[in-house]
C-alpha cells in the first residue's frame, strides 16, 4: 500500500545524462566543478504519509533544498516494513545518490541494501549507531531535540496549576521516551511535585484513541497535556486546558491551548549530507547531533499567542538555559527510558 | 484499588464509553445484516476507511454534515454492490472477496486523497458534529449524562438498532432478510430472488459500515488520517459473532468492548508504571475473547452463512 512518485528513468533522463557526460569531456579541468553543481539525486523512503509530525520534518528540509536547486527530490510514502527493503533497491537502482530513510523496523534490511550499492549514500533515521568500519555509506540520524523538550517542560512546570500533566504517545520508542524525559526533567525544574500521568496507545495513526485518552487524563486531573500524537491538543481544545507541541508547531490551529513546542527542524541534517555528497565525502557519521540546538537542529517555537501569559521569570530562565545550551555550557541528559506514571 | 472500582462509577468513564461504542454500533449492524443475509462481509475495514474519507472530504469540500454522512453511505454502497457483485451472482467466495475490498477500499481511498491534497503538511480540519445534550433527559441521573450528552451521530446509532431490531423481526422484508441467510430455497420458492435480497442486504449494511467509519473523522475526530480504522472492522466482525446475530445482543457487546477500552485507558494512568502499558491495551481484547466464550458458546450462525446460492441447484 505504498503510494509512490519514483519513477524509472525515462529515455529524456538517460539523454541527459548523455548529453551531460559529453560536456563533462569538454570542459576538461572544469569537469569536477561542473559535476558540483548538478542538483544531487535524492530519493526518500517513509514508512508514513508525508503528514506524519516526524516524516513532515524532513519532507519540509527536502522540499526546501529541492527549491534551492541543490537536489531532485522524489519519494515514497506509507511503505510497508516488508515492502521497504525493495523500494529501497529500486530508487538505488535507478541511480539515486543520497537515500533519505527511517529504518526503525528495517534496520538488517536497509544495512543490507547499503552494503550492495556502496557508492550510494544512505541517511537513515534510526535508533541505532551507523558502523563506520563495515558501512561506511551508512549514516544515521533522529530527532534529538532533547534540548528544545526542556525548554518546554521548563514553561508547562510553570503553566500547570493542578500540578498534574498528561502525556500520550504512540510507542514508547526511543525517539519519544528521550523527549518525554526531558520535557519531564524540565517541567521538575520548574515545579518539583508535578504528577504525571504517561500512555501509550499503541498505535502511530489512531487520533481518536489519542483524543480518548487525553480525555480521561483531563478527567483524573491533568490541566496540561503533552501532546505527541494527533488529537490530544484536540481533547485538550475541547476541554479549555493547556497543550505543550512537540516537532511540530501546531498553534495555529489551537490558539488558546498550545502554549508552547519543540520544534524539529531536519535542515541542518540534510544540508550537511548534501554538502558531503557533493564533496564526495559522504561518511558514515552520526548525524544526530545536527538536531541539538547549538546545532539549530531544534528550537523553542515562538510563544504567539501565548505572549506576555507564560511568567516572565521563567521565560528569562527559559532565556538564559537557552543561552547555556547553546554555548554548550550545559547538556540535556539524552535517556531513552520508557517514561512511567508517577 | 479502589480507585479503579471508583472510575465505573463516574459519568465521564460512561460518557467516553458510549463514544467509543458508536462508530463499532453502526459497523456491527451493517455487518448483522449481511450475515443474516447469508453473506460474510470482510470487506468491513476497508470501507469503514473509505466511508471516513469520503464523509470527511464532502464536508472538506464545503457540504454540511449530514451530507457527509450520506455521501459515506453511498459510497459504502458501492463497495458493497462490488462485494455483492461477486459473492451473490458469482458466487465467489467470501473470504476472499471481502478481503480484496478491504484491500481495495483501503488503497483507492489512499490513493484519491493524496490525488485530491498533494501537498499538505498537516491534514486539513473540519468543523464535526457537536455533542448536543437532549433537553430533559441529559438531566437523568446516572445514564442521562452518559446516553443523553452525545452528538447527533450517536443518537442515529442507538435509534439504528432499534430499527434494524424492528425491521428483521416484525417486518416482511425483515422476515425475507432472515430466510435468505436461513433457508435461500424456501425464499425462491415464495417468488422472492434471493439474488436481490442479498445484494439489497450486503448493500444496506455497506453504507451502515461506511457511516461507522464517518463517524470516527466526522464527530469522534476532526480529520481523516490513513490506518485510522484500526481494526475496528475486524473487532465489530467478532461483535455480531458475540451478539449471536441479533441486534440488541450485538449492542451490549458493542458498548462492553467500549467500556473495557475506556476503562484500560483509564487503568494505564493508575497503574504507576508497574505494569507494562501494552497488557491494558490488550485487555478490552482479551476480555472479549472471555465474553465472547461465555455469551456465544450457543450461538447459532444463520445456517446458510457463506452458501452461495444458485438458483436451481439441487
Amino acid at each position: 500500500m505504498s503510494t509512490s512518485s519514483s519513477f524509472t528513468p525515462s529515455r529524456r533522463t538517460v539523454l541527459k545524462g548523455v548529453g551531460a557526460g559529453a560536456a563533462l569531456a569538454m570542459t576538461g579541468g572544469f569537469a569536477g566543478r561542473a559535476f558540483a553543481a548538478d542538483p544531487i539525486k535524492v530519493a526518500a523512503v517513509y514508512t508514513v504519509p508525508v503528514e506524519q509530525q516526524w516524516v513532515s520534518r524532513i519532507h519540509k528540509a527536502a522540499n526546501a533544498a529541492k527549491e534551492r536547486g541543490d537536489i531532485e527530490y522524489v519519494f515514497s510514502e506509507n511503505t510497508a516494513n516488508t515492502d521497504y527493503e525493495r523500494v529501497l533497491r529500486e530508487y538505488c537502482e535507478a541511480g539515486h545518490k543520497l537515500i533519505l530513510g527511517e529504518v526503525f523496523g528495517v534496520e538488517d534490511a536497509a544495512r543490507a541494501v547499503a552494503t550492495d550499492y556502496p557508492d550510494v549514500a544512505f541517511l537513515a533515521g534510526s535508533s541505532f549507531k551507523p558502523d563506520a568500519e563495515k558501512l561506511p555509506n551508512f549514516a544515521t540520524f533522529d530527532n534529538y531535540i532533547q534540548d528544545a523538550s526542556y525548554l518546554t517542560g521548563l514553561i508547562a512546570g510553570a503553566m500547570t496549576k493542578s500540578k498534574n500533566i498528561g502525556m500520550v504517545g504512540g510507542y514508547p520508542i526511543p525517539e519519544v521516551n528521550r523527549l518525554m524525559n526531558a520535557f519531564i526533567a524540565g517541567v521538575k525544574e520548574s515545579a518539583p511535585d508535578t504528577k504525571f500521568q504517561v500512555a501509550f496507545i499503541g498505535s502511530w495513526f489512531d487520533p481518536p484513541k489519542a483524543k480518548e485518552t487525553a480525555f480521561a487524563q483531563i478527567d483524573a486531573g491533568a490541566d496540561l497535556l503533552y501532546a505527541e500524537r494527533f488529537g490530544v491538543s484536540d481533547a485538550a481544545k475541547e476541554r479549555k486546558v493547556l497543550a505543550v507541541g512537540n516537532v511540530i508547531d501546531t498553534q495555529k490551529d489551537y490558539p488558546d491551548t498550545v502554549v508552547a513546542s519543540a520544534l524539529w527542524h531536519f535542515e541542518p541534517t540534510l544540508d550537511h549530507a548534501i554538502a558531503q555528497v557533493k564533496a564526495g565525502a559522504f561518511k558514515a557519521e552520526d548525524y544526530g547531533v545536527y538536531s541539538f540546538m547549538k546545532n539549530a537542529g531544534c528550537s523553542l517555537a515562538p510563544l504567539g499567542s501565548f505572549d506576555g501569559k507564560v511568567p516572565a521569570e521563567v521565560m528569562a530562565k527559559v532565556a538564559e538555559k537557552e543561552k547555556a545550551i547553546k554555548d554548550g555550557s550545559l547538556t540535556i541528559e539524552i535517556d531513552d527510558k520508557e517514561p512511567k506514571s508517577s | 484499588m479502589m480507585d479503579a472500582v471508583e472510575i465505573l462509577f463516574t459519568a465521564s468513564f460512561w460518557v467516553a464509553a458510549i463514544r467509543i461504542a458508536s462508530p463499532l454500533i453502526f459497523a456491527t449492524m451493517g455487518e448483522l445484516i449481511c450475515e443474516r443475509a447469508g453473506v460474510l462481509n470482510l470487506g468491513i475495514e476497508g470501507i469503514m476507511t473509505a466511508g471516513a474519507f469520503a464523509g470527511w472530504f464532502t464536508v472538506y469540500m464545503g457540504g454540511d454534515l449530514w451530507t457527509g454522512v450520506l455521501v459515506a453511505a453511498l459510497v459504502g454502497m458501492g463497495f458493497g454492490l462490488l462485494h455483492s457483485l461477486l459473492t451473490v451472482p458469482l458466487g465467489l467466495s467470501q473470504h476472499v472477496v471481502g478481503i480484496g475490498v478491504t484491500l481495495l477500499a483501503t488503497s483507492l481511498t489512499y490513493y484519491v486523497y493524496r490525488l485530491a491534497l498533494p501537498e499538505v503538511t498537516s491534514p486539513p480540519k473540519i468543523e464535526p458534529f457537536q455533542p448536543w445534550a437532549v433537553p430533559g433527559l441529559s438531566k437523568l441521573p446516572v445514564v442521562g449524562e452518559a446516553l443523553f450528552t452525545q452528538t447527533p451521530l450517536t443518537y442515529l446509532a442507538f435509534i439504528l438498532v432499534i430499527l434494524v431490531a424492528w425491521g428483521l423481526y416484525r417486518t416482511p422484508l425483515g422476515l425475507a432478510v432472515r430466510a435468505v441467510g436461513e433457508n435461500p430455497g424456501a425464499v425462491e420458492a415464495q417468488g422472492i430472488s434471493v439474488t436481490a435480497m442479498r445484494m439489497g442486504a450486503v448493500m444496506t449494511g455497506s453504507a451502515l459500515m461506511a457511516i461507522g467509519g464517518a463517524f470516527l473523522t466526522m464527530s469522534a475526530f476532526n480529520s481523516f488520517f490513513f490506518n485510522m480504522i484500526n481494526g475496528r472492522g475486524w473487532v465489530c466482525i467478532a461483535l455480531v459473532v458475540f451478539g449471536s446475530w441479533r441486534p440488541g445482543k450485538a449492542l451490549l457487546g458493542a458498548i462492553l468492548f467500549a467500556a473495557f477500552d475506556a476503562y484500560q485507558i483509564r487503568l494505564q494512568q493508575l497503574s504507576g508504571g508497574v505494569v507494562p502499558y501494552q497488557v491494558f491495551l490488550m485487555l478490552p481484547y482479551a476480555l472479549s475473547i472471555l465474553a465472547l466464550i461465555v455469551v456465544a458458546r450457543r450461538a447459532t450462525y444463520p445456517k446458510a452463512l457463506m452458501v452461495p446460492y444458485q438458483k436451481g441447484e439441487r
